[in-house]
């Protein structure tokens, strides 16, 4: 495993653009929720301090920082197309299983890389959360603290299973820049499925239905967190109250299309002749 | 004698195109071997499939004793196929060791190998900057660097321009010498017959022959003459029970043999007959001259 890790990492780290990406994945929303989180005066008029709203109290900081972040793995993604395309187009995937990797061991490297670098933003994700959340919470006892982990764990799994989705449409296509535009053309196709749906049969019915699609699904694990934040302020309108928690099965769905898309990257490559 | 590579009733289909078509033949360990064939006669496909980057349609083929499987048994082989790839935006050094990672072998292996195929000076040049003939050298280096049990050339020379072609083929004659096993396809005759011992003659994915390159076609050979008395020295060798078919071209006699004989038998008997030869040459076929032949007698 640490073998097939380690080729991958070398063939991804020479490459100076697929290193600025993965530069730029982990360190933008990095910084992007450091910088929130610190009091910035506009221009004399106000200061803004986010930290004030309660944002970054224990538990809810969990669920804020992990959405936000998830939105940067489209940077992440691209390398993870790149680094199939370009096997592909420089045809090298040929040479390393001429060279003695078998098919299985090649999309299992590619399959190591991307848990690894989720994990890898996973941990940066929490360390930070952690620091901030300490220094802005006011409840620190460990009970509140440690509450709604879970938010980390759908994070790991959704980076997962969304870089799971790219590597297939990469080893699918053979061409990065196709292969993020099927990405784009399954996000409508989704959207276009659950109107249609939604048409025929009643709203709610759809979106129970939708919430089994890919990306759908992907995003459902962490919901939106604005409307809990309104929540909080006005803890009395009930038409705001929703469901934003994390549940078993949405991590089953998410889990179910990553090996399906692992196990479909294989058979593809198996049946393919390079 | 030890088997390296068994194939047997091997075929490939690209839907309807019978690329490959039932063949079978064995590769022995320490003999060169050449695979021959015109561009589309299923060479390349043949050694795809061997190693396991082109599917089989039917037929099957084992590595070694057959107990290995086929990816564990390419990490004993080394190969290059059509055009040298590796990772543009890494160096000679980079590009080995990853190839190394890969096969399981040592780096310290690296270094020795670049020594041999001359790239040692441009081995931290990124592979973007390379000659094709550079990018070659430096396929046979990474195809080297697990000392092979064998080693598959595919069309080693195609594109090198002369100096490149000879490099190539030094480099080829020196790993022969060691010993090692070699299949080298190629359409160029002349490369096979310089290096070769042993050819597989492929035609539209069809086996010809496989065997020795001097027992390729049942051929005694043939005279090259000359006299200044033409007419009478072809009177005679059209009556000689041991001459056959008979050609003249530009007052040169070519006469084929019917059964062996030696030139100092064919020059007495010509001279006791009153011939003097100007030019005398026993020679045979060159392989191309008997591939031609061979692939055109099965032309229907």
């Amino acid at each position: 495993m640490l073998r097939l890790l380690n080729l991958e990492l070398q063939k991804l780290l020479l490459n100076r653009t697929s290193k600025i990406l993965i530069f730029v994945s982990f360190i933008l929303p990095f910084f992007v929720i450091l910088l929130s989180s610190l009091k910035i005066n506009v221009f004399g008029f106000f200061t803004l301090e986010l930290g004030e709203l309660g944002i970054f109290n224990f538990p809810i900081i969990w669920h804020l920082t992990t959405f936000f972040a998830s939105q940067f793995k489209f940077f992440f993604a691209i390398v993870v197309v790149s680094m199939i395309g370009n096997e592909y187009s420089n045809k090298t995937i040929k040479q390393n299983l001429i060279d003695g990797l078998s098919k299985k061991e090649f999309i299992l490297s590619k399959f190591y890389t991307i848990i690894f670098f989720s994990l890898v933003s996973t941990i940066l994700i929490s360390l930070i959360s952690f620091c901030i959340g300490l220094y802005y919470s006011s409840y620190t006892e460990a009970s509140i603290i440690f509450r709604e982990t879970e938010f980390l764990m759908a994070y790991f799994i959704k980076l997962i299973a969304f870089f799971s989705l790219c590597l297939f449409f990469g080893m699918l296509v053979k061409r990065s820049a196709f292969a993020l535009a099927f990405l784009f053309i399954l996000y409508i196709l989704e959207w276009i499925i659950f109107g249609l749906l939604a048409w025929k049969l009643d709203t709610g019915l759809a979106e129970k239905i939708q919430n089994f699609f890919p990306l759908k699904s992907m995003y459902k694990l962490i919901d939106q967190p604005f409307q809990r934040i309104a929540m909080t302020k006005f803890p009395d309108k009930a038409d705001l109250i929703y469901d934003y928690g994390v549940h078993w099965h949405e991590f089953v769905i998410v889990i179910g299309w990553t090996a399906l898309f692992i196990f479909l990257s294989y058979r593809l490559l198996k049946k393919r002749d390079l | 004698m030890e088997p390296i590579l068994t194939i047997n009733n091997l075929t490939k289909k690209f839907g309807y195109l019978t690329a490959v078509k039932d063949l079978s033949f064995t590769i022995n360990k320490g003999n060169v071997y050449g695979i021959l064939g015109p561009n589309g006669s299923g060479k390349s496909t043949t050694l795809g499939i061997v190693l396991n980057v082109v599917n089989k349609t039917e037929g099957n083929f084992h590595w070694f004793d057959g107990n290995t499987s086929t990816h564990d048994a390419l990490k004993k082989v080394g190969a290059i196929i059509e055009r040298p790839n590796f990772y543009p935006y890494m160096t000679a050094t980079q590009n080995l060791k990853l190839v190394c990672k890969i096969k399981g072998v040592d780096y310290s292996k690296i270094d020795e190998k670049l020594e041999i195929v001359g790239l040692h000076e441009r081995k931290d040049s990124k592979f973007r900057t390379y000659s094709l003939g550079m990018k070659q050298r430096l396929a046979i280096a990474s195809a080297l660097l697990n000392d092979p049990e064998i080693l598959i050339l595919d069309e080693p020379t195609n594109g090198l321009d002369p100096q490149g072609i000879h490099q190539i083929r030094e480099i080829i004659k020196q790993i022969a010498a060691k010993g090692t096993t070699i299949l080298l396809a190629s359409h160029l005759l002349d490369e096979v017959e310089k290096v070769c011992s042993h050819v597989v003659v492929l035609r539209k994915g069809v086996k010809l022959y496989s065997g020795r390159v001097d027992e390729m076609i049942s051929s005694h050979g043939f005279f090259e003459l000359k006299s200044d008395n033409e007419s009478e020295l072809i009177q005679l060798l059209e009556n000689h029970k041991s001459f056959g078919k008979i050609n003249v071209k530009d007052n040169l006699v070519t006469a084929f043999l019917n059964e062996p004989m030696k030139s100092s038998n064919l020059n007495k008997f010509l001279f006791e007959k009153g011939i003097i030869l100007t030019h005398l040459v026993q020679r045979k076929e060159s392989l191309e001259e008997q591939f031609l032949q061979l692939t055109n007698n099965n032309q229907n």
